[in-house]
């Protein structure tokens, strides 16, 4: 069904990448952006087919998961050790989820991958190449998408749902004294400019989600369609995997 | 970064193996200090109050695989150095450490997890002023630890590399590799080498005669005496 995966590093002891033969698709994007909805849809349409999927996200894992969050509520780590306490969350959930579901064969959709994860450090003031470093325990993804909605639609959809915008997706924890709404627009804009600057190393697609669900989800499913036609997985391309964890590939000057 | 900067505290961390007595040396440095009224502050590995909780877990329930095992003594540590360690030796403390990056560096490194991943994670950590590492052979740490208990902890003995079904057996064999690993260590990062066969008193003395030499020891003094009732 796939190609053999690869790591972005040296990755993890003892994986023997041959034997993943399911598929590891990625979809990221801000919240507001349609994320979840369209990893349901995807799902859906892909059990219909009879594909297995297995769902993955952040904050997920049977090890940390509760005590990030209560570290979260109390805003009380730091930024390199909130950054550790999310890679030991999704090292976590690669080693006891994803990879037993693609070797099982499984589609994963991933809400969410180490992408968001890195872009959140570095708009902290995280080195970017410590950061890749990292996660180059993570495993390359067959596909990634990144739903790119304007910081203004974000900020009213969320509004629109929840009428409060998160601490967090606000960027609230970086300047206490801000206004929430500039400050959201404003971090919002800042990790969108992060994830440019990924997209040119890790070859991730981007969406454009400023648009009914309807013209987006066609988009992802003819883009899936096309991996699970030719067996051929979509654009890691021989460059993504000789990522350098030593490149400066970020733009360390944000805003 | 941090690293880069100049902070007027020093570092003192103290390495070895289970049973070679180091905790012990460093509690008898930590009380000369005080005693002297120097400003000091005392950090133990994996002692995180936030962390700690999801690594007992981890532990407990067996979760833990080489890398989460890693990573989450990455997060334990950066805890306590961006919110004690850092921001103390900026304040001009001397900062002692029982265990430091390179506990990580040996165990991790027999546990399987890539050498330079490893070193990369710590990579934010300053290397210490002075790092004492007490020698000891690796039979009589093991007869220290083993005699003295009756049980061992899983991830102690290092059962979870499946050496060997008997966790005294697999104690050994565990110890044996993170021994070999830390003198490599004791090369590459000059630690100071104690004999830790000596007795207790013996090796205190010779830890405060280096610490003595390598630091300027007066500047660190609090400016007001914090144990009024002690000063004759």
């Amino acid at each position: 069904m796939t190609r053999t995966k690869a790591f972005y590093g040296k990755g993890l002891p003892n994986v023997n990448l041959e034997s993943l033969t399911g598929l590891l698709i990625a979809v990221e994007g801000a919240d507001g952006s349609g994320r979840s909805t369209h990893i349901n849809l995807l799902r859906d349409w892909l059990e219909r087919r009879g594909y297995p999927t297995a769902n993955v996200g952040l904050k997920r894992s049977s090890l940390v998961s509760r005590e990030l969050e209560e570290a979260m509520q109390g805003n009380i780590l730091g930024t390199r050790t909130l950054s550790l306490f999310y890679a030991t969350d999704f090292a976590d959930q690669l080693e006891n989820r994803i990879l037993p579901a693609l070797r099982a064969g499984f589609i994963v959709l991933a809400d969410r991958y180490i992408y968001t994860l890195m872009a959140r450090a570095i708009v902290r003031g995280m080195e970017p190449d410590w950061i890749q470093e990292v996660y180059s325990i993570a495993l390359i993804p067959d596909a990634v998408f990144y739903i790119a909605v304007s910081p203004e639609i974000l900020l009213e959809r969320n509004l629109r749902k929840h009428a409060v915008l998160d601490y967090w997706e606000s960027g609230m924890d970086m300047d206490r004294s801000q206004n929430m709404y500039g400050s959201f627009i404003q971090y919002q804009k800042k990790i969108q400019k992060q994830f440019k600057q990924m997209q040119k190393v890790y070859g991730f697609q981007t969406v454009n989600g400023n648009r009914p669900p309807r013209g987006i989800q066609k988009e992802l499913q003819a883009k899936i369609e096309s991996i699970l036609a030719n067996g051929k997985m979509f654009p890691v391309t021989e460059k993504t995997i000789q990522v350098q964890p030593s490149d400066h590939i970020f733009d360390l000057k944000n805003g | 970064m941090s690293m880069g900067d100049r902070v007027p505290g020093k570092l003192i961390a103290v390495e070895g193996l289970d049973g070679s007595g180091k905790s012990t040396q460093i509690y008898l440095l930590k009380r000369w200090l005080e005693l002297e009224g120097y400003k000091i502050f005392f950090t133990e590995w994996n002692s995180s109050a936030i962390v700690k909780r999801a690594t007992s877990k981890g532990k407990k329930r067996q979760l833990l695989t080489p890398t989460t095992f890693s990573l989450i003594h990455c997060t334990d540590f950066a805890d306590r150095y961006e919110r004690q360690i850092l921001p103390l030796l900026h304040a001009g403390y001397i900062v002692l450490a029982d265990r430091y990056v390179y506990t990580a560096f040996a165990r991790d490194g027999v546990r399987g997890c890539d050498h330079e991943w490893v070193r990369k994670l710590y990579s934010y950590a300053r290397p210490p002023d002075i790092t004492f590492f007490f020698n000891v052979p690796l039979k009589v740490a093991q007869t220290r630890i083993l005699d003295g208990r009756t049980r061992l902890k899983y991830h102690e003995a290092g059962m979870d590399m499946g050496y060997s079904a008997d966790p005294s057996e697999s104690f050994r064999i565990f110890q044996g590799k993170i021994y070999q690993e830390y003198r490599r260590l004791a090369d590459e990062y000059n630690f100071v080498r104690i004999d830790a066969t000596e007795p207790p008193d013996v090796q205190q003395i010779k830890v405060r005669e280096i610490v003595e030499t390598i630091i300027d020891l007066p500047r660190y003094r609090w400016r007001e005496t914090p144990y009024p009732l002690l000063k004759q």
